[in-house]
Formats: C-alpha cells, structure tokens, sequence
C-alpha cells in the first residue's frame, strides 16, 4: 500500500511537470489555428451549373489555359519544359489534369477570375510594386462570365480522375511540386530525378535544376524549403492549416493559398507521411508485439519474485 | 606459483582460475541489502539498466552516423530512419532512454535527499552521483548536437557561447572550444568523440566508482535504521531468513528489481513506440541553418530548470547564479548540518526545504522553456531567487533540527 502511495506522488510530480513542458509551453509558443474543414468561407460560392462540354471549347480557346497549362488527361502535353516555363513566368504551370478532383470548385473559378486574390498573394502584386500576377485573370469571352467560368471548372472536374484514384504523389505533384523539393522522395521541381548512368547526363540535369531554381527564387522572393521532414519538424495539423491558408501561420508570405480539398490535403499529407515518416505501420505493429513480450515478461519476473520473497517475509 | 589441480568440471576450472565462487560470494550471495526498503531502491538498476539500453542503441546507430556537417543530417533521418532495417527503432529507443533516464536520475537524487542517503559515510555516494549526473549531461548535451538540426546548431551556439564567461569577455575561449569561430566541422567531430568515446569511459568509470561507494556503507533504508549487517547477515545465513533485517543481493534484492525493471521497460517501449515526441525536439527535424535563428531556442526538458536560473537575471549575475546551480547539488552532504539520516517526514523543516525544492525545480523548468515576457519572467525570477535562498536557508535549518 505504502509503495502504491509513493508511485501515485511520482506518476503526479511527473505528469505534472510533463504537461508543463509539452502540451501547456507548446500553445503558449505557437499560434494554434483551427481547421475550416477547406471550405474557403471568404471566396463567393458557384451559382451557375456549369456545361462541361462549353468548358472545353473555353479551356482550350478563349480561356487560353491549355497556352501556359499543359492537360495531359486531354492529350495536351507542354508547349515548353519546365524550366523554359520558369523563365517565362517564375514557376512551371502545373498540369490540369488533375485539379478538377483535388481542388475546391469554388477556389478553382475564383482563382480563374483573379489569381492573385484566390491565391492570397496580392501584398505581391500590389499597383505600386508593377509586378502582375503570371497567370492573368479571365475577363469572360462574351457571355456571362459567371457561367463561363463554371462551364471550365466543370470541364475540368470531367477529365480529372475519382480522388481515389489519383496517388500522393501525384497530389503532390499538382498542388506543391512546381516550387517544393522533397529529396527523400527524389522528388526535384522540374521532375523526380532519375538514376543516371553517365556523369555529363547527371550535370545536365543539375544544370536545369539549378537554372529553374534560380527562377523560382527570384519569383517567389526565396527558395522554398525541401519538404523531405517536415511531417516531423511542423507536425500534421501544422502543414494541414497552413495549406489551407499561409498567411494565418507565416502572415505576409509569399507561398500561395494552394486551394486543395480536403480530400487532397490527406493526399499531400500522406505523400509528406511517406517521405519524412515512412515506418508508421511497423512502429505500430512491433510495438503491439514488444508490449505483448513485455507483458509476459513482468509477469514471469512478478512470479519469480513472489517466489524468492515468500521466505522473506 | 599458487597450485592448480586438474579440473573436475568447467565451473571447477574456471573457479581455480578466476576464483568465480568467491566473486559470487562477495558481489552477489552475500552482499547485504537492508529488507525494508521500497521500489524507489530500484531506480538504480532502473538507471544502470537504462544505460545499458542506451550503449547497445548507440553501438547500432554509430555503424550508419556520419560526422560530417553536410552528411549528419541525411546519415540520420534518411539512412537510418528509412534504409536500414530497423534504424528507425534503434534510433527512437536511443533518443527516448537519453531524455528517461534523467527522470529517473532525478526520482533516483530526490529519493537519495528524502531519506537522508547522502550522509553518515554515504558522503562518496552523493559526489559520485553528482559526477555521474555531470557526466549524463555532458553526454546528453553532446549527443544532441550529432544530428546537426537546427536545435542542435543553436543550443550548441547558445551553449559555448557561455563559456565567454559574461562581461570577461572570454571569447579565446568560446572559439577554442568550437574550434571555429561558430559552430561547424570542427565542432562536429570534436563533440562526435566526446559523445561515442570519451564520456561513455567516464561514465563506466563513474559507475564503478559509485558502487564501490555503496560497498561500506551499504544502502541506507526507508526508516533510516541504524543496522548492524554483521549480525543480521548471520541470523541470514543461518536460516532465519524471515526475522533478519537483510537481504542478499542476489537473488533477493535482484528479484524484487528485475520486477521494477519489466514495469520500467512497459512505460518505457510505450513512449518509445507511441509517445516520443517529447524526447525529439520537432524544430531539430530542421537542418542546421547558421542564417535562420529558430524562433525559440531552448535546451532539452532536463536542463531546463538551471537555464531558467540562468535567463531571468542580468548577463554576470545570471551566469553567477548558474554557476551556483551547478555545483550547489554537489554539497548537499556538507550543508546539512543535522546529524538525522531519516525519511524527511521525521525531520521538521526539512520536510518542507524538500517539498518546496521540489515544487520550485518543476517551476523552473516550466519557465525555462516559456518564452521569457511578462508574467512567466518574473514567475521565473522569483523562483530563481527562491532557488537560492533554498540553498543558503539549509544550513541554518538543519542546524536547529533536533535529533530523532
Ligand atoms: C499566362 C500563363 C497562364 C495562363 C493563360 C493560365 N495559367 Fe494557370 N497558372 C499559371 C502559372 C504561372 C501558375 C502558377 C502560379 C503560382 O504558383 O504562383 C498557374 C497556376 C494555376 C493553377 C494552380 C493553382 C494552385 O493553387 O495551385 C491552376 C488550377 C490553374 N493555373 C488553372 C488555370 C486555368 C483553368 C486557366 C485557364 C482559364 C489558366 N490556369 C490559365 C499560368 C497560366
Ligand atoms: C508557388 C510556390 C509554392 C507552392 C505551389 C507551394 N509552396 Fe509551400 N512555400 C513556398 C514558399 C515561397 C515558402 C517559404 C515561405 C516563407 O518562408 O515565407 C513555402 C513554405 C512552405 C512551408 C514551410 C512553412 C514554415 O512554417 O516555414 C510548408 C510546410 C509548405 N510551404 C508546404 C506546402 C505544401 C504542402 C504545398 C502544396 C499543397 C505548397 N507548400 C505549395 C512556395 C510554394
Ligand atoms: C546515472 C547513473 C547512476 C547509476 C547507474 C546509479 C546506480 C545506483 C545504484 C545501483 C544504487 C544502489 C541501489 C539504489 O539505492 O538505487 C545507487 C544508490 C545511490 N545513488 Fe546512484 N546511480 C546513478 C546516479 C546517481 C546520481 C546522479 C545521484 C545523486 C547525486 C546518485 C546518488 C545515489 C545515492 C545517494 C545512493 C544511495 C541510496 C541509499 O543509500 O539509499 N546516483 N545508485
């Protein structure tokens, strides 16, 4: 009894000082966002139906995406490469083929009508800096722009993939790879970075690596970081609300809104899982083995105990 | 020349040789423990075994570390968390057995200051464990600089930069220590063999020092009774083990502890597998930048209450005050002046010097990692001051406490 006594005034004193040093000094050091679940309250919601078939004939004409965008799921591929791209406008555009499935509707026709302002980049492309955003917003090609726009969005919502089916790095990809690498992952801006066989091809590639990086630095003010730990330097709910929206955790960043559902966000998360913290389900598995061993253990040494003390006391 | 026989069995041989039975003998069977002690005697093995885990956990990490500024980072969290089979648990048992055992080292301290186990000849047991505790530091400190993340660039900065020793100015110093003006290859290694080599021998050393201190003495017991392990021993060897005051060491004591061990290894693998973040500062999964001073910087969870002693005050008395935290543990044995080597809850104002030690180092350490503004500095000063003030009340304390 008098040692059950003793423990629970250790367990106390040590939980105690734990709760201090962790959960309380933690929300006292950082901002804690919450969730909005991605719904992106702020942008206006979709009142038109949109036609996916008067979507295509906008895509590819008068929106003038498939000009900087390439849509491989329509058989589009890239005017330039990537880096050729980067000179152009900062960053390589990203493929549409899948931003149907992993994007907010709403975000999607709000960023067709201003990039900036869906983007939440405007403090960058201010009247006075001179500088304009490089995707241009879409002034309407004729008709209502309203239901122009849906008509897009729900072309684009047409040739993307079920959600299921689109992989995390493919996610990935889309929504952070024009400006993240993950080099865990082999993952670089311009591509995954294959295994070379000679030398030259290798410095080859570094060479336009190091080109579009050059370009992308120079665009976003910074390089962005490598993503390769960030599941465990920043934790879920961190690179979860900060996707949702930079400028409530690093205000005044240049990183835009990227604008995913939330089924795409638990894409990105897990590529970020996979990347920084790829042995999860063998943690969990020999952990539930060693305790079952442990278990045994105690009680054999409890046993062995009693035994030795029953001619002690 | 002494006689050997011909061997009659290994055990035979091995006994004319190596004298085993008498090692036994004397190191085991007939190595006195008082009976009447509880768990909080066990923190010792506790502590010896978690060392154990610590070495084996850090032989397999050291085949795949690089000590290298461009390749720590890397070596770490890529090759051994990803590639090698198994690194990742290697690595998470390391990590979290260097933050546990200075929880129990500090159970294992404050049991030693309730009752009285630091007096009455048991002087060199306390100053071994302190070197022991100075050791572990050191070896915790340099072993979080291995990885070469953000938090280990930084506190190892903040850290050396101590040694400039305030407005002396000693700044020879701080860069002969990082061998570098700021932290960087240099430090790296030199920090890399204090952490794999140098300290693990002191610690061994250490370790035998403080059970060869045990030796005479013997461990005191929870009433503080005076015992004669002469006597009791016999009334042992001759059967009456139930009326004797003494166990052996082996397998009595060993039984009772190999119990306390298994419970230890539960709690321990359950935040090894479930719960480590604690013990793996998120910000060092940041590589090492020298440009990007992290928002807060702040040591490991134990070290937190000196550094508090350390922050809320001017830059010399701070590092005065420091200094002061340091080695004031070391004394202990010579500022308690009462003769009473009893449980502090027979010892009147002591009993509650303890408690309000106890509960002033938890303040600190809480303070020491909250961002030093408004209330939580001056929370932190106060305890600070009270820390001392604990130190420099205890001789007069002791000194009126009347003998039980
Ligand atoms: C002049 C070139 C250009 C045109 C035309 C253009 N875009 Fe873009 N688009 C870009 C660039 C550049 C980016 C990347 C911007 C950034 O990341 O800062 C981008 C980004 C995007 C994104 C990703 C946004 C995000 O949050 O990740 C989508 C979706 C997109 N564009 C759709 C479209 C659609 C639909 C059209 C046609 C209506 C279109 N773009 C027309 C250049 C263009
Ligand atoms: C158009 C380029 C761009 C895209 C696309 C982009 N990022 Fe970023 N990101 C940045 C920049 C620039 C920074 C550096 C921000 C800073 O330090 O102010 C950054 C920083 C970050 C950070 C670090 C934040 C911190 O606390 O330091 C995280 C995490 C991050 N991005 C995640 C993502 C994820 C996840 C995606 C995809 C869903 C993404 N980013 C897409 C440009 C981008
Ligand atoms: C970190 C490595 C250490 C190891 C492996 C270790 C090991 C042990 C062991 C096995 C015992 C005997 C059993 C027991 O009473 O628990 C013991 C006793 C003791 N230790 Fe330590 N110890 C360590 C650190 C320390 C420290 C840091 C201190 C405090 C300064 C300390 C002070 C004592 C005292 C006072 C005793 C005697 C207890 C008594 O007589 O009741 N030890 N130690």
């Amino acid at each position: 009894m008098k040692e059950l006594k003793i423990l629970a005034i250790v367990v106390f004193f040590t939980l105690v000082t734990y709760w201090l040093v962790e959960p309380f000094a933690h929300s006292q050091m950082h901002k804690h966002v919450e969730s909005e679940g991605f719904t992106y309250k702020d942008l206006p919601a979709l009142t038109k139906k949109g036609d996916a078939a008067r979507g295509q004939e906008l895509v590819m004409g008068a929106g003038a995406c498939v000009g900087c965008h390439s849509i491989e799921a329509a058989g589009m591929p890239a005017a330039m490469d990537p880096v050729t791209n980067s000179a152009s406008y900062g960053v390589n555009p990203p493929d549409l083929s899948n931003v149907g499935a992993l994007y907010d509707a709403k975000f999607l026709a709000a960023l067709i009508k201003n990039p900036a302002h869906a983007l939440k980049v405007e403090h960058k492309f201010t009247p006075e800096s001179g500088k304009m955003h490089p995707m241009p917003g879409f002034y309407g090609a004729g008709g209502d722009i309203d239901q122009e726009v849906a008509d897009m969005v729900a072309y684009l919502q047409s040739i993307a993939p079920k959600v299921d089916e689109i992989t995390p790095a493919q996610a990935f990809e889309t929504a952070c790879g024009r400006c993240h690498a993950v080099r865990y992952e082999k993952w670089t801006q311009i591509g995954e970075k294959p295994s070379f066989k000679k030398k030259r091809d290798e410095l080859v590639f570094e060479t336009k690596l190091e080109d579009y990086k050059a370009n992308l630095t120079n665009y976003m003010g910074k390089l962005p970081p490598d993503l390769s730990m960030y599941i465990r330097s920043r934790g879920e709910h961190y690179l979860s609300t900060f996707m949702e929206n930079p400028q409530n955790l690093l205000p005044g960043t240049a990183m835009p809104r990227v604008g995913v559902n939330a089924e795409g966000a638990e894409k990105v998360i897990e590529y970020l899982e996979d990347a920084g913290d790829p042995k999860r389900a063998e943690r969990d598995s020999v952990g539930v083995k060693v305790m079952i061993y442990l278990l045994v253990f105690a009680a054999a040494a409890y046993l062995w105990k009693k035994e030795i003390w029953k001619d002690l006391h | 020349m002494a006689h050997f026989t011909k061997a009659t069995s290994v055990h035979d041989w091995l006994d004319q040789r190596l004298a085993i039975d008498t090692l036994r003998r004397v190191l085991a069977k007939e190595y006195w423990i008082p009976k009447n002690i509880n768990f909080l005697w066990a923190m010792g093995m506790v502590l010896a075994f978690t060392f154990g885990i610590l070495l084996v956990s850090g032989i397999f990490l050291l085949m795949y570390y690089q000590p290298n500024v461009n390749l720590a980072f890397d070596s770490v969290n890529y090759t051994i968390m990803r590639e090698v089979e198994f690194g990742w648990l290697w690595r998470h048992v390391h990590a979290v057995a260097a933050s546990v055992v200075f929880l129990i080292i500090y159970i294992h301290m404050l049991t030693g200051i309730y009752y009285g186990s630091y007096k009455k000849g048991r002087e060199m047991i306390w100053i071994s464990g302190m070197l022991l505790f100075v050791a572990f530091s050191a070896e915790a400190f340099s072993g979080y600089m291995l990885p070469w993340g953000q938090m280990s660039y930084w506190a190892g900065m903040v850290i050396t930069n101590l040694f400039s020793l305030g407005s002396l100015e000693f700044n020879g110093l701080v860069e002969w220590i990082r061998g570098d003006y700021v932290p960087g290859q240099a430090f790296l290694d030199r920090f890399f063999m204090l952490h794999v080599l140098l300290i693990p021998l002191a610690i061994l050393a250490l370790i035998g020092l403080h059970f060869g201190a045990l030796r005479i003495p013997h461990v005191n017991n929870q009433d503080g009774e005076e015992i004669d392990f002469e006597e009791e021993a016999a009334k042992y060897k001759a059967g009456r083990k139930r009326e004797s005051k003494v166990i052996a060491f082996a397998n009595d004591f060993l039984s009772k502890d190999m119990f306390v061990v298994s419970i230890f290894l539960l709690f321990f693998f359950y935040l090894v597998f479930w719960h480590y973040g604690f013990a793996m500062d998120p910000i060092n999964f940041d590589p090492a930048d020298g440009l990007k001073t992290p928002p807060h910087i702040y040591p490991e969870w134990y070290f937190l209450w000196s550094y508090e002693i350390l922050r809320p005050f001017p830059k010399d008395p701070g590092l005065i005050a420091f200094g002061f935290a340091q080695v004031i543990f070391f004394l202990l044995p010579f500022l308690d002046k009462s003769p009473n080597a009893v449980p502090a809850s027979r010892r009147g104002i002591f009993f509650w010097w303890f408690w309000a030690l106890v509960i002033d180092m938890i303040v600190l350490t809480a303070m020491g990692k909250l961002p030093p503004q408004g209330i939580y500095s001056t929370i932190g000063l106060v305890a600070a001051v009270a820390f001392i003030g604990l130190w420099i009340a205890l001789p007069f304390i002791t000194k009126m406490e009347k003998k039980v």
